[in-house]
């Protein structure tokens, strides 16, 4: 009968999954007996017991002890049965191995964004590697949303102010599809998310080049994203105006002060060093505060910032 | 199909005292400031009647616009709209005061031998309350709608614009109309039941109606703080909910469920309330297991208040909340599945006729029997962190709410119809009406378990492809089932045209009070002293009654 439950539930897709999906199969198969069962007597009384004369008359049966006490029993017995495996499966969903993967999860409307151990961050797309525990650690920016993966049969309400968690190991390679479950608003049933599921080896490459989005979105796009995400808007105006930082309005190929006295020219390599060695040279008037980004910069990322500010003319 | 007590209890004709409740005293104005509990109950039940046309046409334009992936009528934000609507009016204004308001009005002093309920002035005044929250409720609208979801979860509900806080208010208000109703009919039954009428020769549409009141006046002021909790946050920034001022979010779904599970049982109690009654009438035998039935009320009633937060297994909680809750949600499952096998075994020996009250009392039977065991999925703590929030949950709860409720709803009145109006209505297409209503509601809500158990989330306007054809067939079972309602109510309402017969006082032949007086009842509801000669569902000649020593059960 596999075929049917994969039909009522789709593939699973992590370890979870099976004892969910054998609990879920003995529910359906109770509630299909007892739905029949039900309907079996309903339909053979209404049929056997048709009035055919408004004489008739029926026994006087007000109540049958031992009867009652046995169709009180069977459910009872039922319930608690189904109690005890539901119980069961939801403590092992519920408390994560302790060597499991952690990957930090922030929903808002309408994106889920994901950081990895060592400062990658991605959006829209997990990217976890296949057969190794990983555990969600989740917060909301605004509303209540809810992190679903169908496949791994997993859910968990995602919510501002507090740190909810979800933990997995996915078995199948592949892509798994992730929903936001709790009504948040317009883009509500647009808040998608995929989990790729790497083998080790692709897992690696994602944390050292990116996901396939940035390995091939337009350098000068990627720039944007990285001067959005990566804190360079605190300090770094587009439009001129003096913040924490110069703005990187114009800059390209015009000569920057130092303060040590010298003049340079803005190109890739002054840009290069300016995000990696901030310090090496400090441009007149401001003060030596702009962090490094060593190691936290892919070299594409990188490339995208120049092409980005050579953009902004 | 007189039956013998009535005959000898009334003389010929029903012209005693007073003429028929219908009729005297004429005039709109005397409907608008009667006390009579017979006009409030059908005015409620017009009402009902008329939101739930408005309510099931909101739900067509959904359904309509699940037939593609993407947009097909109307733009997100329109359709957040109306599918709060939908459930607002569903929940506040069709369902939670259908049975109680509409025929436990008409109907409860009726079945105990009253003359009216306890406060009939506190009835009307209940019932101009339904009418402003429902005007309040409406009035949203011009405010550019509400999209929060019936539930109005926190911190969304306190940040979005519309006429949120509006739509609170008419639920706020609403909920007083409700109280003031389960007062009354507490009050009704502990002090006007017949006299010589114990607690148990009471019909057990009374036990039901007092285990609702219960709730209803326990229950529903929890649900008016809350909403006035809501209100004060949205309106003066008091910070409760909302993390931004301090506030728990989820403090919100704690307060709202401990209202509104004890309200899934506003909802079903009821509705086994008609379904007790029409039964035994049907099947011309006694009720089976007079005492489980009334019991298991009252035992649904107060472990009704110990479950709420099974709406909120994803919602993060400790284990041990977790499991206690999942425990015992299920043993409220058990004094359920005692009242089926009841009514199973009523009918077993009986000698059924099946009429159009029947027919939607056995859909009650079978969709009740799946809206209950699919109830299992989700009180199981494993299975119900995959369902959650999915349309498996919402095809559990239609089964629950629109197909036990409402089903029940339409059986009671299509049973009482003939005592209400004095007027039978065609037997033969209202059966073909209750056959469609089946057909129909199966056609819409099982495609939707399939759905849900398969991840398509619930509020979800856009949609992935892999789930359209199920949603297909959802759409098109929804159009069987409209063509079954509008058809029943046609039929009903082309009864009304014809010109009044003399209708016998008990055209199903049932053994309770109310078959004993006038169709339409006169205003006074009974025009001599009531007299009990046997329990409520005695079948038995009536030799073998009197032979048995007096009033049995
Ligand atoms: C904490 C504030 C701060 C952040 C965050 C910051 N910078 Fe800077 N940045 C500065 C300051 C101050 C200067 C000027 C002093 C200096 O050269 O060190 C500067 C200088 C620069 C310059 C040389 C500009 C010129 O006109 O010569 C470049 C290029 C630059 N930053 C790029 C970046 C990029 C790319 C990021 C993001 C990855 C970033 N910065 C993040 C503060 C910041
Ligand atoms: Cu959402
Ligand atoms: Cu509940």
């Amino acid at each position: 009968m596999n075929w049917f439950r994969d039909y009522l539930l789709g593939p699973q897709s992590a370890t979870h999954a099976t004892e969910v999906d054998s609990l879920f199969m003995f529910i359906v198969y109770l509630t299909i007996f007892f739905f029949f069962f039900n309907g079996a007597l309903i339909f053979y009384a209404a049929r056997r017991w048709r009035r055919k004369s408004d004489r008739e008359i029926t026994p006087h049966i007000t109540h049958n002890t031992k009867l009652e006490l046995l169709w009180s029993l069977i459910p009872a017995v039922v319930v608690f049965v189904v109690f005890f495996w539901g119980f069961k499966g939801y403590v092992s969903a519920f408390i994560p191995p302790n060597e499991a993967l952690e990957i930090v999860v922030t929903g808002k409307k309408w994106v889920w964004q994901f950081e990895y151990p060592d400062g990658t961050r991605s959006l829209n797309d997990l990217h976890v590697p296949l057969n190794r525990d990983v555990k969600l650690v989740m917060h909301s920016e605004d509303v209540i949303h809810s992190f679903f993966v169908p496949r791994f049969r997993l859910k968990r309400d995602v919510i501002p102010g507090r740190y909810t968690e979800l933990w997995f190991r996915a078995t199948q390679p592949g892509v798994q599809q992730v929903f936001c479950a709790e009504y948040c608003g317009k883009g509500h049933s647009d808040m998608l998310a995929r989990i790729f599921v790497d083998t080790p080896e692709q897992y690696e490459t994602f944390l050292r080049e990116g996901d396939e989005q940035t390995r091939t979105m337009p350098l000068g796009e990627l720039g944007r994203l990285v001067y959005e995400n990566k804190g360079c808007a605190t300090c770094h105006s587009l439009d001129g105006t003096r913040g924490q930082g110069p703005s990187f309005k114009g800059i390209w190929g015009h000569p920057a002060d130092g303060s040590d006295g010298k003049n340079y020219v803005v190109d890739a390599n002054y840009i290069r060093q300016s995000i990696l060695y901030p310090q090496a040279v400090v441009v007149k008037g401001f003060e030596p505060i702009m962090p490094t980004f060593q190691g936290l910069l892919r070299e594409r990322e990188i490339l995208g910032v120049i092409e980005y500010i050579k953009s902004l003319q | 199909m007189e039956n013998v007590s009535s005959a000898t209890l009334h003389g010929s004709g029903h012209a005693a005292h007073h003429g028929d409740y219908l009729e005297d005293p004429k005039g709109l104005r005397s409907w608008l400031t009667t006390v009579d509990h017979k006009r409030i109950g059908i005015m409620y039940m017009w009402s009902v009647i008329f939101f739930m046309v408005v309510g099931g046409l909101l739900a067509l334009l959904l359904r309509l616009e699940l037939l593609t992936p993407k947009q097909t009528l109307i733009t997100a934000e329109m359709y957040n709209r109306v599918f709060t609507l939908h459930g607002a009016v569903m929940v506040f204004l069709v369902i939670i005061p259908g049975i109680p308001a509409a025929l436990g009005n008409f109907a409860l002093p009726l079945l105990l031998g009253a003359k009216d309920v306890a406060f009939p002035r506190l009835n009307l005044f209940s019932y101009y309350l339904y009418v402003t929250g429902a005007l309040m409720a409406l009035c949203t609208l011009l405010l550019g709608g509400v999209d929060t979801g019936w539930t109005f979860y926190t911190p969304y509900s306190t940040t979005t614009g519309g006429g949120v806080t509006l739509m609170v208010l008419a639920a706020f208000v609403l909920g007083f109309s409700s109280i003031f109703t389960g007062v009354n009919f507490i009050a009704t039954v502990h002090t006007l039941r017949a006299p010589g009428m114990g607690w148990f020769e009471m019909p057990l549409f009374c036990w039901s109606m007092y285990a609702t009141a219960l709730i209803q006046i326990l229950a529903t002021p929890v649900l008016g703080i809350t909403l006035l909790l809501l209100v004060m946050e949205r309106v003066m920034g008091v910070g409760i909910f909302d993390p931004q001022l301090g506030g728990d979010p989820v403090l919100f779904q704690h307060f709202f469920w401990f209202y509104s599970h004890p309200a899934v049982y506003i909802m079903i109690l009821p509705a086994m309330a008609v379904i007790s009654e029409v039964i035994p009438t049907f099947s011309k035998k006694t009720i089976f297991g007079y005492k489980a039935i009334a019991f298991s009320s009252i035992a649904i009633a107060l472990l009704g208040f110990l479950v709420w937060a099974h709406h909120m297994f994803t919602a993060g909680m400790s284990l041990f909340a977790g499991a206690i809750f999942s425990f015992l949600t299920f043993f409220i499952a058990i004094p359920s599945a005692i009242k089926v096998f009841n009514w199973i075994a009523t009918m077993w020996r009986g000698s059924i006729s099946l009429r159009a009250p029947m027919i939607y009392a056995i859909s009650f039977l079978l969709m009740f029997t799946i809206g209950g065991l699919t109830g299992l999925f989700l009180a199981s703590l494993a299975t119900d962190v995959h369902l959650h929030d999915t349309y498996f949950v919402v095809a559990h709860f239609h089964y629950v709410m629109a197909g036990s409720n409402l089903v029940a709803l339409l059986a009671g009145i299509h049973y009482w119809w003939p005592k209400m109006f004095g007027r039978m209505y065609n037997d033969k297409l209202a059966s073909v009406g209750a056959a469609l209503v089946f057909l129909g509601f199966n056609a819409t809500f099982l495609p939707q378990f399939v759905m849900g158990s398969r991840g398509m989330p619930r509020r979800y306007y856009n949609y992935l492809p892999e789930f359209q054809g199920l949603h297909i067939a959802s759409t098109i079972g929804s159009w069987i089932l409209a063509s079954g309602l509008f058809l029943g109510l046609a039929v009903l309402i082309a009864s009304l045209m014809k010109p009044k017969e003399q209708l016998a006082r008990n055209p199903w032949g049932g053994r309770t009070l109310e078959w004993e007086t006038a169709s339409p009842p006169t205003t006074h509801n009974f025009d001599e002293p009531i007299a009990l000669r046997h329990g409520p569902y005695d079948y038995r000649p009536v030799e073998e009654i009197e032979a048995s020593e007096g009033v049995t059960r």
